[in-house]
């Protein structure tokens, strides 16, 4: 059934699209430069390993370990801790996030951790993380991920707090937990296979930031960043004053007036050169331990995993990232920028409500984010509509109601929608 | 009659465990009933956390793993 609605809807618009309207002719352009940038620059060295990892970690971690610290007798800062982080371990489905927050909720450690763990629960996956620190800055990326973990203590123990005397008796049925399987080898090499992999995606994901020393024809000399660079000239964000201009500005110079570009060797740059060979080593130690230390069902079952995410994830990006392509050309750009455009307690408010109420599917909230950032969007804004968007849905929201009642959901919406905005603001003022 | 419980919000994992409940109980030819528990209440009553889970005849068998047949097939016989 499904399928035949995808099918339909695609019928249809190839059926009506006025390819003669020159805007829909530019807009199926961007649709397909985006889809080749992301192609060319994400797939490999990002979306590829990270599938694995996400893999990995399904088969190789048990969600009973998690499940474990968050029972009914856990330790309540270390349940705190483990929900915030636990994300992590659940990888990117996250359709098993709701019943286990009910679950924490009425059966285990109770309304905190069980607030925690659903604000984290989407939020942080590898693939989600590594992602939106390629495709949208590294600033954003860190500040999702610290955002994402930070906020789910605070707003779990907010949660705790206000509640604090309504936390009602725990469910009669004692949670069932499974007898915990013996491990068949010890965490420690657990935790090492999966840091392999995770360097090795840090590793081929290392970004040039184009540092340069510049001499001009003219004997200037002065230090900028390479924004990009065409047939015959180079665009520069200053790093010192030049001339009238001064630093943070940004130049256009014509490669004819430019006497030689010189790459500052910062150890950033250093280690971009030699990136694919740290990769690389990372990767061959990847294939030794898997060879060594694992039983063939499981690299069996963990492929298994990693083609599984690749068939629920994949389409869902290049889809979502055609769309967004197309879409963004048809907007004009001043009414995304009017909204959002700056950093005021307006803007990172609109972008948080809309976040929380908007359903991203999984992984698309980057091309999303992407496409308004080109339209104008502030920085600040957009890490307000990254914090509270996979955590928060209407969808979502409406099964959270049915498990913790209307008082507690509204209290927690606004708490998402209140902080987010605060950071927001705080990080555009900061980055932006 | 073996009453076959899969709890699940419909994500492809319990439905990949509900074929395999299904295919193990063919296989041993017994009378089976399958139903698919999707409201999150219920599931707490079961006392589940992680999906997808599997009861048979009220008693939570499989939680936050996908069974294979042959491991269902041991829990129906």
């Amino acid at each position: 059934m499904k399928i035949f609605g995808a099918l339909a809807t695609i019928f249809i618009v190839a059926y009506v699209l006025p390819l003669g309207n020159p805007k829909v002719q530019a807009a199926v352009q961007e649709a397909f430069r985006l889809l080749q940038w992301y192609a060319r620059n994400h797939t490999l060295a990002c979306v590829v390993p990270a599938l694995f990892i996400a893999g990995a970690i399904v088969t190789f971690l048990s969600k009973d370990s998690v499940v474990r610290y968050l029972g009914p007798t856990a330790n309540v800062p270390l349940a705190y801790a483990v929900a915030s982080v636990a994300g992590c371990v659940l990888a990117v489905c996250s359709c098993s996030v709701l019943p286990m927050f009910a679950g924490i909720y009425s059966l285990g450690a109770g309304l905190g951790p069980a607030t925690a763990f659903l604000y984290s629960g989407p939020g942080i996956n590898v693939l989600a993380i590594f992602l939106s620190a390629r495709v949208l800055g590294f600033e954003i990326g860190a500040g999702r991920f610290i955002g994402a973990v930070v906020f789910s203590v605070v707003i779990g123990l907010l949660m705790a707090l206000v509640f604090r005397s309504g936390e009602r008796a725990k469910a009669a049925a004692a949670a069932q937990m499974p007898e915990p399987e013996k491990p068949r080898r010890s965490i420690g090499k657990t935790a090492l296979f999966l840091a392999s992999m995770i360097l090795f995606l840090v590793f081929s994901d290392w970004y040039n930031p184009g540092n340069v020393v510049v001499k001009t024809t003219d004997g200037r000399q002065f230090e900028a960043v390479t924004i990009h660079e065409t047939k015959d000239a180079i665009r520069f964000q200053l790093e010192e004053d030049l001339g009238e201009n001064r630093t943070g500005d940004k130049v256009t110079l014509r490669k004819s007036d430019l006497a030689d570009v010189q790459e500052r060797k910062t150890w950033v740059i250093r280690l971009h050169h030699i990136r694919w060979y740290l990769a690389g080593l990372c990767a061959l130690a990847v294939f030794i331990m898997a060879w060594r230390w694992y039983e063939r069902d499981e690299i069996r079952e963990w492929m298994h995993n990693t083609w599984e995410f690749a068939k629920l994830l994949v389409p869902l990006l290049f889809g979502g990232v055609f769309v967004v392509g197309f879409v963004s050309m048809l907007l004009p750009e001043k009414q995304v920028a009017q909204y959002v455009g700056d950093n005021a307690l307006g803007s990172n408010l609109v972008a948080s409500v809309i976040g929380a109420f908007w359903y991203f599917a999984t992984l698309t909230e980057i091309p999303i984010t992407q496409a308004l950032m080109k339209l104008g969007m502030h920085k600040g804004p957009v890490l307000a509509l990254l914090l509270a968007g996979p955590a928060l849905s209407l969808p979502n929201i409406l099964v959270i109601r049915k498990v913790m009642g209307n008082a507690k959901t509204i209290v927690f919406i606004a708490l998402v929608v209140v902080m987010s905005t605060i950071v927001g603001m705080l990080f555009g003022a900061i980055w932006g | 009659m073996k009453k076959i419980q899969i709890l699940g919000t419909g994500c492809p994992k319990c439905n990949k465990l509900a074929e395999n409940a299904e295919a193990a109980a063919r296989e041993l030819a017994i009378e089976y009933q399958l139903e698919k528990v999707t409201d999150i209440n219920e599931m707490m009553k079961f006392g589940v956390m992680v999906t997808p889970a599997l009861a048979i005849d009220g008693q939570v068998k499989v939680t936050g793993k996908v069974a294979d047949v042959g491991d269902i097939k041991k829990m129906l016989a």
